[in-house]
């Protein structure tokens, strides 16, 4: 007999939506008999016995069915080792993969054994799913029932009921810092593993980056090389370019739209270039390399230059565009927060508008730029699909705008698609990689952050 | 003097002014060009060049023993020389064997398979039949129809030679080849040759994942709204907790990717390329901007409402889930579309965990490999074929046009439940 996961979810949920009424309707009974009245109303003590019947059992049921899979596999990797003492260990999760296969019936093979492990495989799985059935309706039935009984009239089950609702409404909200726990954990030990193979100064202070790594053992190749700087300088480089194109834009828009533009003309431009923030970015790569890319190479043409066709400015260039929108509406919201105050005693001065603008309000609003501008280029060295799609993958030690570029996104996306084994060192360079960017990236956050705090706080 | 320092700083002002309409109008035309340049790229995609043949089958031929239909049969059956032969009948001149494969590539490489569809679709009855069928043109004889192959160049640089475009030209002339309406794109998943690709199966994908995302992300991201805004005390839990979700919202997504990578694929074991995973990738990174959407829709409505229920007797979880809550789903709702649309146009975590794979089929369960539909436009836009562009582009007009309705959506609803208490 299977159990398939969503029967016995639904199973579980109609259970527990049962102990809900029998609850409700039994406490009223209950109240009736010792001609009482309920210390809280009737559906508090369906609520309650709704979540003794279903959060265990639903925990359970998650906890088997994302370990169970993982502890047969650990099994049978362990069976194969006994049976094959001498096989190492990518050959026994060869193998293992090899049993998977066959007992989904994705392939056929002949060897014998395979297909008896592969037997034992799929009955351990039916046993699996049998008992994580059983294990989970029979929990909530139980718990169901030990509530139901255990509930009095006056039992306070409101409280009881809220007080385990706070309790998960904390829980999610401790998500976000687990999150940002699984973050720094799962790639701080990547990254250990990374360094464990390879020189951490090396990996900071190299100049040569070039992640081929021999395929076989015996094969003559370079060692791979991987110092950090030629990419850290190419995403260096694309993201002051863009920066070079967003900051002018953006803060002029942001400084017309707050101070000159009519009411008509602001509802116009501010959702249209909300619309410009709304484009996902696989277009601005999309735009970058087929039509930005050509264009730089033919104006370089034209001048006698050789523009590369992956070059860093027409990168960095459509960056920027992207970019435009972030700055604009981050700067207008602080221009905009600035106190009329201070404009109406500028202008009472005699000062005229430019003026004011440029001796008071900008002046009052700089923390707050800042702040936009950091988050602005946190975003422009995070930015993936743009460079993956019109930057180089050659890391070249360069600050040249028209020659080829890599980046750390780029290189991590290079080094992360593809069938490559999980212990590898290009795949464990791109978690150092990926690290970095994180750091690099929350530092910049932090700070940017902080400082529109302290504005805000200022006029507040 | 004096009218000379005004007139400069009059015109100091105008200089500002100018700056600033520069600006936007050169934001506004990168838009219009972004847009206008992908549009002409991509609307041909709209149609795809196909030929027509009459073709005979005997349906006796597809029958096992008991006369029920055998698809292996079916299987097994040479279409591809079935439709080899009809075309051979309008060039009965082709004789040599090297000519006979230089005409064979002026039409798809899957024009015996997608008979073999038709065919099955139609369901004949037993007996022969003959029947006329539209079958899909290669992908360069489409691109010279459509004028996307410029023939300036010399032939040897050319994906068609002159001998091809004669033969095209003379199926055209006699109305046995043209451009029609390009169903496939609407109904077929990915493929390796550009004129049997369609999008429905990376937009079921992002169908899946992003159902995936907003059970995750929705019920989570209003519970710890609500936490924050009325549960939380003040003290250092709640501020670390705030700080982190600022912070989150501003990491980069293909961290995000990593996370995914190495948390739900190599340490709980969850399959590669599988619509769950990318929604919970995608439902992390939309938590913080949900988060933080809810709590402003909260904060918006008036206290008094609280405290009025907190004066009748409600529990603060009545109050604020009774009361306060409904009159902040427009807010939430809000913030849900957008973070959604900024879910559905993100790549770059999907290419982490494996959502970057060639698949055929369109998916059907939340473990299935799938992809996503930015994912299908990066890797179309990575081909090597011409035919895949304009593919690319096409998706591209669909999934920006789908997000801009999503964000006005987003904006009508703003306008529409904007309340001034």
């Amino acid at each position: 007999m299977t159990l398939p996961l969503s029967f016995v979810f639904f199973v579980l949920l109609g259970l527990s939506v049962y102990f809900y009424y029998h609850a409700k309707s039994g406490i009223v009974r209950k109240a009736a008999l010792l001609s009482d009245r309920t210390k809280a109303l009737p559906s508090h003590y369906g609520q309650q016995s709704f979540l003794w019947a279903f959060i265990p059992s639903f925990l359970i049921l998650l906890v088997l069915t994302i370990g169970g899979p993982n502890y047969i596999d650990q099994i049978f990797y362990n069976k194969i080792q006994e049976l094959n003492p001498t096989f190492n260990e990518s050959f026994v999760s060869l193998i293992l993969a090899k049993v998977i296969n066959v007992s989904n019936g994705k392939i056929s093979t002949g060897e014998e054994n395979i297909i008896m492990l592969a037997k034992d495989y799929k009955i351990a799985f039916e046993q699996l799913h049998f008992y994580r059935g059983l294990v989970v309706i029979l929990c909530a039935a139980l718990l169901g029932m030990i509530i139901s009984y255990r509930q009095k009239p006056g039992s306070n089950a409101r409280e009881q009921v809220e007080k385990f609702i706070v309790n998960i409404f904390f829980a999610s909200a401790v998500i976000a810092i687990f999150t940002t726990v699984a973050i720094i954990l799962s790639l701080f030990f990547e990254a250990l593993r990374f360094f464990n193979l390879y020189n951490f100064f090396d990996f900071i202070f190299g100049l040569h980056w070039a992640p081929n790594v021999a395929i076989r053992t015996d094969q003559v190749a370079a060692e791979g090389s991987f110092g950090m700087i030629p990419v850290l300088l190419g995403t260096l480089l694309i993201s002051f370019i863009a920066m070079c194109v967003a900051i002018p834009i953006g803060l002029f828009s942001a400084i017309y739209l707050a101070e000159f533009a009519t009411p008509k003309i602001r509802d116009f431009v501010k959702p249209t270039l909300e619309i410009l923030a709304g484009i996902p970015t696989v277009v601005y790569g999309y735009f970058a390399a087929l039509t930005a890319a050509p264009f730089f190479r033919e104006i370089g043409f034209s001048l006698g230059l050789d523009v590369s066709s992956e070059s860093a400015i027409a990168a960095g260039a459509v960056m920027g565009i992207m970019i435009i929108p972030f700055i604009s509406s981050l700067s207008d919201d602080v221009i905009r927060a600035v106190p009329q105050s201070l404009r109406d005693g500028s202008m009472g001065l005699g000062a005229t508008k430019a003026e004011t603008i440029y001796i008071v309000i900008l002046p009052a609003a700089i923390p707050g730029l800042v702040g936009a501008v950091l988050l602005a280029v946190s975003r422009a060295i995070g930015e993936t699909m743009i460079v993956v799609m019109a930057a180089g993958l050659s890391a070249n030690l360069t600050v040249n705008p028209l020659e080829s570029v890599t980046t750390v996104t780029v290189q991590i996306v290079s080094l992360l698609t593809g069938d490559t084994e999980f212990d590898d060192i290009k795949t464990l360079s791109a978690f150092g990689l990926g690290l970095g960017l994180f750091f690099f990236t929350l530092l910049l956050n932090i700070f940017a952050l902080s400082i529109s705090r302290r504005l805000a706080e200022r006029y507040d | 003097m004096i009218r000379k320092s005004i007139q400069s700083r009059r015109a100091r002002e105008t200089r500002l002014k100018i700056y600033g309409i520069t600006s936007i109008c050169f934001a506004l035309i990168m838009l219009a060009t972004l847009l206008i340049s992908i549009g002409l790229n991509g609307y041909s995609a709209l149609q795809q060049a196909y030929f027509k043949v009459d073709i005979s089958v005997n349906t006796e031929k597809f029958v096992d023993d008991s006369g029920a239909p055998d698809n292996n049969k079916m299987n097994l059956f040479n279409w591809d020389g079935l439709v080899q032969s009809a075309l051979r009948e309008f060039f009965p001149e082709v004789k040599d064997r090297d000519e006979k494969k230089e005409l064979f590539a002026i039409i798809s490489a899957n024009a015996g398979y997608d008979l073999k569809e038709i065919i099955k679709k139609k369901a004949l009855g037993s007996g022969s039949h003959t029947l006329s069928v539209w079958l899909h043109l290669s992908d360069d004889a489409d691109q010279y129809l459509k004028g996307r192959l410029s023939i300036d160049i010399p032939e040897e640089d050319r994906r068609i030679n002159n001998k091809q475009i004669a033969w095209v030209n003379s199926l055209v002339e006699r109305d046995i080849a043209k451009l029609k309406f390009n169903k496939t794109f609407f109904t077929s998943a990915d493929s390796r040759e550009p004129e049997s690709a369609g999008i429905l199966g990376s937009v079921i994908g992002s169908a899946l994942t992003l159902f995936v995302t907003i059970m995750f992300a929705l019920p989570l991201a209003v519970m710890a709204a609500i936490y924050l805004e009325y549960f939380a005390k003040p003290g250092k839990i709640t501020d670390f907790i705030e700080v982190n979700v600022n912070n989150l919202a501003a990491v980069p997504s293909i961290v995000f990717g990593l996370l995914g990578l190495s948390v739900f694929l190599s340490t709980f074991g969850l399959p590669r390329s599988a619509p769950l995973v990318g929604g919970l990738v995608l439902g992390l990174m939309t938590l913080p901007t949900i988060i933080i959407a809810s709590r402003a829709s909260i904060r918006s409505i008036p206290p008094s409402i609280r405290e009025a229920a907190l004066g009748l007797g409600a529990s603060k979880m009545q109050a604020a889930l009774h009361h306060v809550l409904p009159l902040a789903t427009p807010g939430i709702l809000t913030g849900t579309i957008i973070g959604m649309a900024q879910a559905l146009g993100e790549t770059a975590p999907l290419l982490m965990i494996g959502m970057v794979a060639f698949i055929i089929d369109i998916p059907t369960t939340f473990t299935s490999s799938a992809t996503a539909m930015p994912v299908q436009i990066y890797m179309w836009s990575d081909s090597a074929e011409r035919a895949f562009y304009e593919r690319s582009s096409l998706a591209i007009l669909f999934l920006v046009a789908f997000l801009i309705s999503m964000n006005l959506l987003a904006v009508v609803l703003r306008k529409k439940f904007e309340k001034k208490w």
